[in-house]
């Protein structure tokens, strides 16, 4: 057992990995400084600083993938995905089912999303639906440090595609570079559970499609991922003063999704509230309430997501992502509907 | 005088961009600060040959070429405070700035102010003739497709536009020069487009070969390419690790290399070589890092104000004047700081 930071938990998994396989590399902007230990170790045959380049460089991991290499590709923030988009969409998509199953394509895109530290609707996106919304990509959001690291390891052994995105409050070394940058004068609201924590000893892979109950209720259950678990399973706690027994379930992959743990869970309670840090329209939580109707049940819904642009001001930004009063609200107007129709 | 005017403008410029530092170390404006300094001289040269109907497409470093194109100053800094009586009601920020009666806009994506500028130019050839677009943007956004795609563009559509590189050497923590190939005039030059490079610590040359550019550009429409070479006196933004790892090795730098001496000396992996080559890399470019610094040989006002002093001009009145503005814009923002920026818990 080791305590530590999910940004640690994902380099050490990479670290391993590297150390395992000559075939697996980093590429992307400034990774000598951002993965400098990896650098060091491996050097620049194994570690490539890339140029601004993100639509040559993705598509470069792409052409390396196919032809032997298994990189993990940094490009910062998804928002800069947009550069490199055709890569993602019309490429590394694409090529296991162009080729009849026949050639696939090893590579993991590591990057950060998330807001919560004011940087502006620009580099704040979080995007998972989008890509989930996409055949042949596998998308991962781990939670915790011990996720992070187990999906991480399965995600770089992996013949597929894989977007692996890490969230930035709960990454200390990316909140540290885009967010406090040395200051004492800025605070964030970082889910202590989520940033830190205990990587078992002999934790290998985690295997991909697998969400987990966090939290075990009755009354209503509550789906989320990355920092939204964490507002969702605080809202719980504040729930249960209320008398509302929430079940809270981590996704930790949108592709593969989880359907069976959702709908046990919705067949017990006959709630749902879908929390997502994602835009609400066509997305994630859209899909959550198909998922849950096609499997015969009618529950109750409601979801907690992002609805604009993420404004830059401070305390638009806190109402426009996802938070614990939000949650609570939407989880009682949930609970307290049924009951006004049950009489 | 043509080069007291200038260096005002520099100055202005400047001191708004300590103002944003101030605020920003206190806690009161959010997120990253890639500040401008260093770039003064090339946004006071071409700003300075700029009329109502031209537009500008900016980066991530906007604030030098808003404040010398006269967007109202406590607006922008308003803005930056997160407040609903800012530039954009709080919602950019400040590598999002937008002032649509100025024509600017600004974005955060590396290399995106090509191709918006080639609308704006698009625009002024078929709406506003003798008007000109002008896209500014580093030389690490050179290597970005939409930027050389925007070039071309430009040549085939033969639009006003007129691209100006800020070459300060680094993208981001890389340097430049790692990451490109050949040079960036003969790149330009490859695409047809008529090139110049000038020296952007020097104001005055910065806005002799700037004024005989657009005035050629508005009289016959076509694009230019200006190199200029410029300095990035705060790092690639305020609070840079790398700056910092550099200027407190032991407290900064002690987890990071803590973790870098582990592992330069864990078995599997490069040989010895790689591993020392990887490591002076790193160490090279802190000391790189910390090169570029005001006060010094590479910051264009400094170089400007020496200039002018050996000429017997009265630089420090200027200073003062603007010393004074400057006060009396951080006292209109105070006076009525409602939630302020980071949530309002800070004081200013």
């Amino acid at each position: 057992m080791a305590n530590m930071t999910f940004s640690a938990a994902i380099d050490r998994a990479v670290m391993e990995a590297m150390a395992a396989d000559e075939c697996v590399i980093i590429m992307g902007e400034d990774v000598h400084m951002l993965r400098s230990a990896h650098y060091t170790r491996f050097g620049q045959q194994r570690v490539f600083p890339a140029p601004i380049s993100e639509s040559s460089f993705v598509g470069a991991a792409v052409g390396a993938a196919m032809s032997g290499l298994r990189p993990i590709v940094e490009v910062m923030l998804v928002d800069f995905v947009g550069v490199a988009m055709d890569a993602v969409l019309n490429h590394m998509a694409k090529i296991e089912t162009f080729s009849g199953g026949k050639w696939t394509c090893p590579l993991v895109v590591r990057t950060a999303c998330g807001g919560g530290y004011g940087d502006g609707g620009q580099h704040e996106q979080t995007l998972w639906g989008m890509f989930a919304s996409i055949p042949g990509l596998t998308i991962v959001v781990p939670s915790n440090p011990a996720d992070a690291y187990g999906l991480m390891k399965t995600a770089i052994a992996h013949d597929g595609p894989v977007i692996f995105l890490e969230h930035k409050l709960l990454s200390e070394s990316w909140l540290e570079f885009l967010g406090r940058l040395g200051r004492q004068t800025v605070a964030f609201d970082v889910p202590a559970a989520g940033a830190q924590g205990d990587v078992p000893a002999n934790m290998d892979s985690l295997p991909f499609g697998q969400a987990i109950v966090r939290r075990t209720g009755n009354a209503l259950t509550i789906v989320s991922l990355g920092v939204g678990l964490h507002r969702a399973l605080e809202a719980a706690d504040q729930l249960a003063e209320h008398g509302v027994d929430c079940e809270v379930i981590d996704l930790r992959c949108l592709q593969p999704l989880d359907a069976r743990t959702v709908i046990e869970s919705v067949s017990k309670t006959g709630r749902l509230l879908v929390v997502d840090e994602d835009y609400k329209s066509c997305g994630l939580s859209g899909e959550l309430a198909a998922i849950v109707l096609e499997s015969g049940l009618s529950p109750h819904y409601a979801r907690v997501c992002l609805e604009q642009t993420i404004p830059y001001a401070r305390h638009l930004e806190a109402e426009a992502l996802p938070n614990t009063q939000r949650i609570v609200e939407a989880a009682l107007r949930l609970a307290a509907g049924e009951k006004q129709r049950d009489v | 005088m043509v080069e007291l005017e200038l260096y005002k403008a520099m100055v202005r410029a400047r001191a708004f961009e300590l103002v944003l530092a101030e605020f920003w170390e206190a806690g009161a404006i959010s997120g990253e600060m890639h500040l401008g300094t260093g770039e003064e001289a090339v946004a006071a040269g071409v700003t300075r040959h700029l009329r109502s109907g031209d537009a500008v497409s900016l980066d991530h470093r906007p604030t030098p070429v808003l404040t010398l194109l006269g967007v109202d100053l406590q607006l922008m800094l308003a803005e930056m405070l997160g407040r609903e009586d800012g530039l954009c009601r709080g919602r950019g920020g400040h590598m999002h700035l937008f002032s649509k009666t100025h024509l600017a806009a600004s974005s955060g994506i590396v290399g995106s102010s090509g191709p918006l500028a080639a609308g704006f130019a698009l625009t002024a050839k078929l709406l506003r003739p003798g008007n000109i677009a002008v896209a500014f943007f580093g030389e690490g956004a050179m290597n970005q497709g939409m930027l050389m795609e925007s070039m071309n563009l430009a040549v085939a559509w033969k639009l006003p536009l007129l691209f100006v590189c800020k070459d300060n050497q680094w993208a981001i923590t890389t340097r430049s020069v790692d990451v490109t190939a050949g040079s960036l005039l003969e790149r330009a030059a490859g695409f047809g487009l008529p090139c110049q490079e000038v020296d952007g610590l020097d104001v005055m040359a910065v806005a002799e070969t700037a004024g005989d550019v657009i005035g050629q550009m508005r009289k016959n429409p076509q694009p230019f390419f200006l190199l200029a070479r410029t300095s990035r006196l705060d790092s690639h933004q305020m609070g840079d690790p790398m700056r910092r790892m550099a200027q407190h090795p032991v407290g900064e730098g002690g987890k990071t290399f803590g973790n870098v001496t582990k592992h330069l000396l864990a078995p599997r992996g490069s040989g010895p070589v790689t591993r020392i080559k990887s490591l002076m890399h790193l160490l090279a470019l802190l000391g790189d890092s910390r090169k570029d610094v005001r006060e010094h040989k590479t910051d264009p006002l400094f170089l400007t104000r020496q200039q002018l002093e050996q000429a017997g001009q009265d630089t420090e009145s200027i200073e003062q004047d603007v010393a004074r503005q400057m006060e009396q814009l951080v006292d209109s923002v105070q006076v009525d700081s409602p939630a302020g920026g980071a949530h309002g818990k800070h004081d200013l």
